[in-house]
């Protein structure tokens, strides 16, 4: 059978354009947010600017936000690492049960975290208060990645270095550590990100962020230039993040050169040291799951049955099934275009389109909720307060973790298939949508779960622009918080759970299965 | 792989029903009114249920803040979605009320309530009333060392021991009537003074519980979060007692929450009746047997019989439409509070 040449064909480049058009709509949307922040800055005028940037509540802010960030990452790092290395690398009993642990706390919701810790401790609050949450919330996002690169790193390599007379440790942080970095820097930009986007969990332990401080604003004065400058500010930070990432990251080879498959590594003997081993995960599990369900479990004895309105919690589930459900699908279609693009028509435009898809996500739920409240309002009325806005918003910060998912699977679709039918007298768009679409459906599915896992815990965006009468389970739970009536909110809190749980355990698998790649 | 594409087809066909069907269901309770609720919800909450049951008009609650809904008015101008505007206080209604968005409130509806608790211009009217109050630690402080005025807890004696709830609507309010009171520059002072020596809160049931656990020896709060903490279990405010500052200290302010109907709402005659209900007979009976704790300001109302009398809190004169929101966030900004 003879192959179409590899070069792209007229007839693909058409097709290709088409699709640079679609992923380029995408990719403006999504400087919307960016666009509208330095517009306001310029309309505010340079004088007032400086006078709301550059102010003492400001550094207050950014010291808080500076310290969050360098003791919850180095700490989420030391224990993701040393997890991941006990359940990957050692013969520890239950490995397998400690690796689930390990992944789960992503089920509670991190506003839910902190919700049980006040409860437990009310006199929590403050910096070391916000990293052990922040840690316990957010570590998962490193643990993932890490046991995933640990689990197919050849064995060879370390070897190798035994063989060249290192200790154990030495081996660790000479021939081990070096090949996890990839990992190490993905998820700890994650966490970063997400340590700046954090709402909830932050007021509750009452630690002021940039972020709870725009929500302050927004409380005071609405959409004010204020609230948007602190936005401004915020999005600097995340920018920096993201290029403190690359540096860190660097450009170094990773992958196993030659041919071959490296075998699995040998689990090390624990001997004695077992004890300790076992003492960390079991610690770690009552910390992030004990805490939450010992104190959920407490005020839902507490309530009874009263508490369990199937009125107001039945229809708050609804609901955010349904924006979970449709701002899924929304974002995964997106995403496609890009997703192809990327895999099938790599190049510098692309990579631009790209940057565009990612940065967006990384911008905190109340920026772009405070951006898209100022265009409607001012520009767009008929979109002001609509379904259509706040899944627009869901789209924009989830980009990212739709992208995860279609792209691994188109990857792994073959574009010889593609071909193939094409040879076989289909066209171009029956081929990409009978063979490829076809084959990356469960990374659709995949991604679908991801951002709907997203939209069932997403707070500021929802209670920004949501349209009037609606409510989710994470709204429910936040006025009922608000006004410390833990007793009713623990249900929306239970559900919130309930909800996140399938979609971690697809998270899980999802992790186990790209080991490879 | 059995996932073909007619299944994904169909998924795109259910994303959109899924994406439209709220909408509709939306689009049908429009017939209802929409009250912008700053409000403590659940109050609002026994409002809305009272009245559609005496009148079957739907009402759909969005909950927000009084200074972000009152601005959010403003931005929304005539194409407000909004009928009805709930306040907690006063300034947010003199903030909307000053960019005339409120359609005058009908006269059967302010002759139900004093003078003293409506705007004199007469576009909105009070639905109810709250003390301020300093809400202290009574195993830590007497009698005697309570300040005697507002402006006492600038002084450096105060120094990291007591707090509030700057962010907070209520305490902005707090802040406006000493604005009005005292002038622009005393009311600098005193924020700037208050940023040293006071612990910050996100809301006064908050600064009551950390009063409580002994964190801060007192706090700037209203008075009902912590009778609505004793009716319930008391769990937060066991320790805590509330001191009165009276003598037509700015501390003594009384805030008036306020209800108005907007110009440009579709529901006149729906939203003038769930004003006039609620500052009726039935709206004012919810605030005396229910546990939102606060006054009733109707004529003739009783307010709850575990409070002190409105008539004993010697409360300063401030007129309402006079309070200044915007002056008061600039100033706290400036101050670094918020």
């Amino acid at each position: 059978m003879r192959m179409p040449p590899l070069t792209a064909a007229p007839r693909s480049r058409v097709r290709h354009a088409s699709v640079v058009a679609l992923a380029s709509i995408v990719a403006l949307l999504s400087l919307v947010p960016l666009g509208f922040i330095v517009w306001i800055t310029i309309d505010t005028g340079w004088t007032e600017v400086a006078a709301l940037v550059f102010r003492s509540r400001v550094g207050d802010l950014l010291v808080n936000t500076v310290l969050l960030e360098v003791c919850t990452i180095p700490l989420s790092i030391l224990l993701a690492v040393t997890l991941a290395w006990l359940t990957e690398r050692t013969d520890i009993p239950g490995a397998r049960l400690w690796s689930w642990l390990a992944a789960a706390p992503l089920a509670v919701p991190a506003f839910v975290h902190s919700y049980a810790w006040v409860s437990l401790v009310p006199s929590m609050r403050g910096l070391w208060s916000g990293v052990l949450v922040s840690v316990l919330a957010y570590f998962p996002f490193l643990y993932l990645p890490v046991a995933a690169a640990l689990r197919r790193l050849d064995p060879a390599i370390e070897d190798a270095a035994a063989s060249l007379g290192l200790g154990p440790w030495r081996v660790f942080f000479r021939a081990i550590l070096p090949q996890l970095r990839l990992a190490i820097c993905g998820g700890s930009l994650l966490i970063g990100l997400h340590l700046l986007a954090e709402y909830g969990l932050y007021v509750m332990i009452r630690f002021d962020t940039f972020s709870t401080a725009i929500v302050d604003q927004f409380q005071s004065a609405y959409n004010s230039p204020a609230a948007n400058m602190l936005g401004g500010v915020l999005v600097f930070c995340c920018l920096l993040m993201l290029g403190i990432e690359v540096l860190a990251r660097g450009n170094e080879r990773y992958a196993r050169i030659g041919s071959g498959a490296a075998r699995p590594a040998d689990r090390r003997r624990l001997g004695w040291f077992v004890v300790p081993a076992v003492a960390l995960p079991i610690v770690t599990a009552a910390l992030t799951l004990g805490v939450p369900f010992v104190t959920l479990a407490r005020w839902l004895y507490l309530g009874g049955a009263d508490v369990w309105r199937i009125d107001t919690v039945g229809s708050a589930l609804l609901q955010t099934i349904l924006l979970a459900i449709a701002g899924g699908l929304l974002a995964t279609i997106a995403a496609t275009p890009m997703a192809w693009l990327s895999v099938r028509a790599p190049g510098r435009l692309q990579r631009i389109l790209e940057a565009c898809h990612y940065y967006v996500g990384s911008l905190p739920g109340v920026v772009v909720a405070l951006a898209l409240v100022s265009i409607t309002v001012r520009l767009i009325l008929p979109l002001y307060q609509t379904f259509a806005t706040l899944l627009l918003a869901y789209v924009l910060l989830f980009l990212p973790r739709a992208m995860v998912g279609l792209r691994a699977s188109i990857a792994q679709a073959p574009v010889e298939l593609e071909r193939a039918a094409m040879a076989l007298g289909r066209t171009p768009a029956q081929a990409v949508r009978q063979i490829t679409m076809r084959l990356a459906a469960p990374g659709f599915a995949a991604s679908v779960a991801l951002v709907a896992l997203g939209i069932t815990n997403e707070l500021t965006a929802t209670l920004m622009l949501s349209p009037n009468g609606t409510e989710t389970l994470a709204t429910k739970f936040w006025s009922l918080t608000s006004e410390i009536d833990y007793v009713s909110a623990a249900p929306y809190a239970f559900m919130m759970v309930v909800l996140s749980l399938p979609l971690t355990l697809l998270l899980y698998v999802q992790s186990k299965r790209t080991a490879g790649q | 792989m059995t996932f073909s594409f007619s299944h994904l087809t169909s998924a795109l066909a259910l994303a959109a029903g899924l994406a439209v069907a709220p909408m509709m269901a939306h689009a049908a309770e429009s017939d209802g009114i929409v009250v912008y609720n700053a409000q403590h919800e659940t109050l609002t909450q026994a409002w809305a249920d009272g009245f559609t049951k005496e009148t079957g008009i739907k009402v759909t609650i969005r909950n927000g803040s009084d200074m972000q809904f009152a601005n959010q008015i403003v931005q929304e101008g005539a194409a407000s979605p909004a009928d009805v505007y709930l306040t907690e206080n006063s300034p947010g209604m003199a903030l909307v009320d000053a960019n005339k968005l409120f359609a005058p409130v009908d006269a059967a509806t302010l002759a139900q309530v004093p003078e003293t608790f409506k705007a004199a211009d007469g576009n909105w009217v009070g639905v109810a009333a709250r003390s301020t109050v300093f809400a202290y630690d009574k195993t830590k402080l007497k009698e005697a060392d309570l300040p005697k005025s507002l402006l006492d807890l600038a002084d450096p004696k105060w120094k990291g021991r007591w707090g509030a709830s700057p962010a907070g609507a209520d305490f902005q309010a707090i802040v406006s009537a000493l604005l009005e009171l005292k002038g622009e520059d005393a009311t600098r002072a005193w924020l700037k003074a208050m940023k040293e020596n006071a612990s910050f809160y996100k809301g006064n049931s908050v600064a009551m519980k950390a009063v409580n656990a002994g964190e801060t020896e007192g706090a700037v709060i209203y008075h009902y979060y912590w009778f609505g903490d004793q009716a319930k279990t008391g769990e937060n405010s066991k320790n805590v007692s509330l001191h009165y500052f009276k003598n037509q200290d700015p501390g003594a302010f009384v805030s008036i929450s306020g209800g108005g109907v907007l110009a440009s709402s579709q529901h006149q005659k729906e939203a003038q009746a769930f004003l006039k209900w609620i500052t009726g007979k039935g709206g004012q009976a919810v605030l005396r047997d229910g546990n939102s704790f606060e006054y009733a300001v109707g004529n003739g109302e009783a307010s709850n019989p575990k409070l002190v009398p409105l008539s004993d809190l010697q409360a300063p004169k401030v007129e309402p439409s006079k309070l200044n929101s915007k002056k008061v966030t600039d100033l706290m900004t400036e101050a670094g509070l918020i």
